[in-house]
């Protein structure tokens, strides 16, 4: 099967790398899976999990944490603030992270922030569930 | 004349200084190493956000509704000088350069009329400024000892230059650091964070897409660029944390270097002294000897 290149980097240290045949985003508007030869697309990320499938069956998944993902027909970047391979996290991990955030949500008084928050937290509690599965 | 002893003593000292010099420029070059190492490894991440976002700005048309951050207050009376050193100092002219720099920026914006505002990073900054513009300064951080700089320093200023731009504080903001060019060369420079300067682009990205192609935004351009510049702007500031720190290890060693070859000098002309004191008082013993046994 056709592949491309999917670059996975963040801001201290790329990565991943190589030549993969599909990936599977967390797109804020949704999940899509990129496949060889796609649209370009700018997308932003949410809390979730890349799956990247170098060969049929054979894939690495990568938690990340909101992001973007540049999309084309020949390659795909993704830049993400906050990324760790799945093996990493555990949804201990993620129940302190929403802790953390419902504590910065209790302490701004602003209502726009307080929504942001909000809907990070609820990103992060889908996250943990995907996790689990 | 200096006593015998006093020389000795003398020697010990230089040559215990010349062992720290020594032992400090094998540190600041082992510290150089890894500091440059963190540069590059940080390179993608920053041309990939600076082409996406020529990319997105290039799309928006003259600039109608783009956000602040990126188009500026319209104004440019308050000027907020963002001067990152290092934490500490026997790293030659790093540190001075830096503020030097930053000063002459002062002096410039204040015979223009405008008003200054000073946010030091790195406690040598800090020193050599609050001297002078005390009354300027309103915010200064420590790069917390010795530990490398990370990403998430960055965010932390870069949160707080932005929630003063979104609190009207200023205008334009303005950051200094040391850019690195060899061990020998580092090169102060004034960088200029809001309004944004994007790297002109010819509008295609490397992901293949031509110019003609038209690209999608998911959810929609103006708020990924609302989400995209706050993190430019950190990447910024990362970029030259990791460049003030790969300058501030360079200037060390080679101050380092110089040290340590003074100290040499100085060990050889002491010790030639103290030789040559040294000879001259066996021959005074001897003569008197001699005499001593003449008159008998």
């Amino acid at each position: 099967m056709a592949t491309f290149h999917f670059d996975f980097v963040g801001p201290e240290r790329t990565l991943y790398s190589g030549e993969v045949e599909a990936v599977q985003l967390p797109g804020t508007e949704g999940e899509m899976t990129v496949l060889p030869g796609h649209a370009p697309v700018l997308t932003s990320l949410k809390v979730g999990v890349i799956t990247v499938t170098e060969k049929a069956g054979n894939g690495k998944r990568i938690y990340v944490q909101g992001g973007f993902a540049d999309i084309g027909p020949k390659s795909v970047t993704v830049l993400a603030e906050r990324a760790a391979p799945i093996e990493e996290v555990n949804p201990a991990m993620i129940d302190k992270e929403i802790e953390a955030a419902e504590m910065a949500r209790d302490a701004t008084q602003d209502p726009a922030k307080r929504e942001a928050i909000n809907s990070q937290i609820v990103q992060l509690r889908e996250a943990k569930h995907t996790l689990s599965l | 004349m200096a006593s015998l002893k006093d020389l000795r003593n003398r020697i010990t000292s230089v040559k215990a200084t010349q062992k720290i010099t020594k032992a400090m420029q094998m540190v600041a070059a082992a510290k150089l190493r890894r500091a440059q190492n963190a540069a590059e490894n940080g390179r993608p991440y920053a041309e990939k956000m600076a082409q996406v976002l020529g990319n997105l700005a290039g799309n928006l048309d003259g600039g109608v509704g783009a956000p602040k951050l990126l188009s500026g207050t319209g104004q440019d009376r308050v000027h907020l000088l963002v001067v990152a050193t290092g934490d500490r100092g026997l790293c030659g002219a790093f540190n001075s350069s830096i503020v030097r720099l930053a000063r002459e920026h002062v002096r410039k914006l204040e015979a223009e009329g405008k008003t200054v505002k000073i946010m030091t990073v790195g406690k040598k900054g800090l020193d050599i400024l609050r001297r002078q513009y005390r009354d300027r300064i309103v915010e200064s951080m420590d790069i917390r000892g010795t530990k490398p700089v990370d990403y998430e320093f960055a965010s932390q200023i870069a949160d707080k230059i932005v929630a003063r731009f979104d609190a009207g504080e200023f205008d334009v903001a303005t950051l200094f650091y040391s850019e690195f060019r060899s061990v020998i060369s580092q090169i102060p420079t004034a960088q200029r964070l809001i309004p944004a300067e994007l790297p002109a682009t010819d509008g295609t990205t490397t992901t293949g897409a031509g110019s003609d192609a038209a690209m999608e935004f998911e959810p929609s351009e103006e708020s990924i660029l609302e989400t995209l510049l706050p993190k430019n702007l950190t990447v910024q500031v990362y970029r030259a944390l990791l460049e003030n720190a790969a300058s501030e290890q360079g200037a060390r060693m080679s101050a380092m270097d110089s040290a340590t070859r003074n100290a040499g000098e100085m060990i050889k002309k002491q010790t030639l002294i103290y030789n040559r004191t040294r000879q001259a008082m066996i021959t005074k013993e001897l003569i008197e000897i001699i005499s001593g046994a003449e008159a008998l």
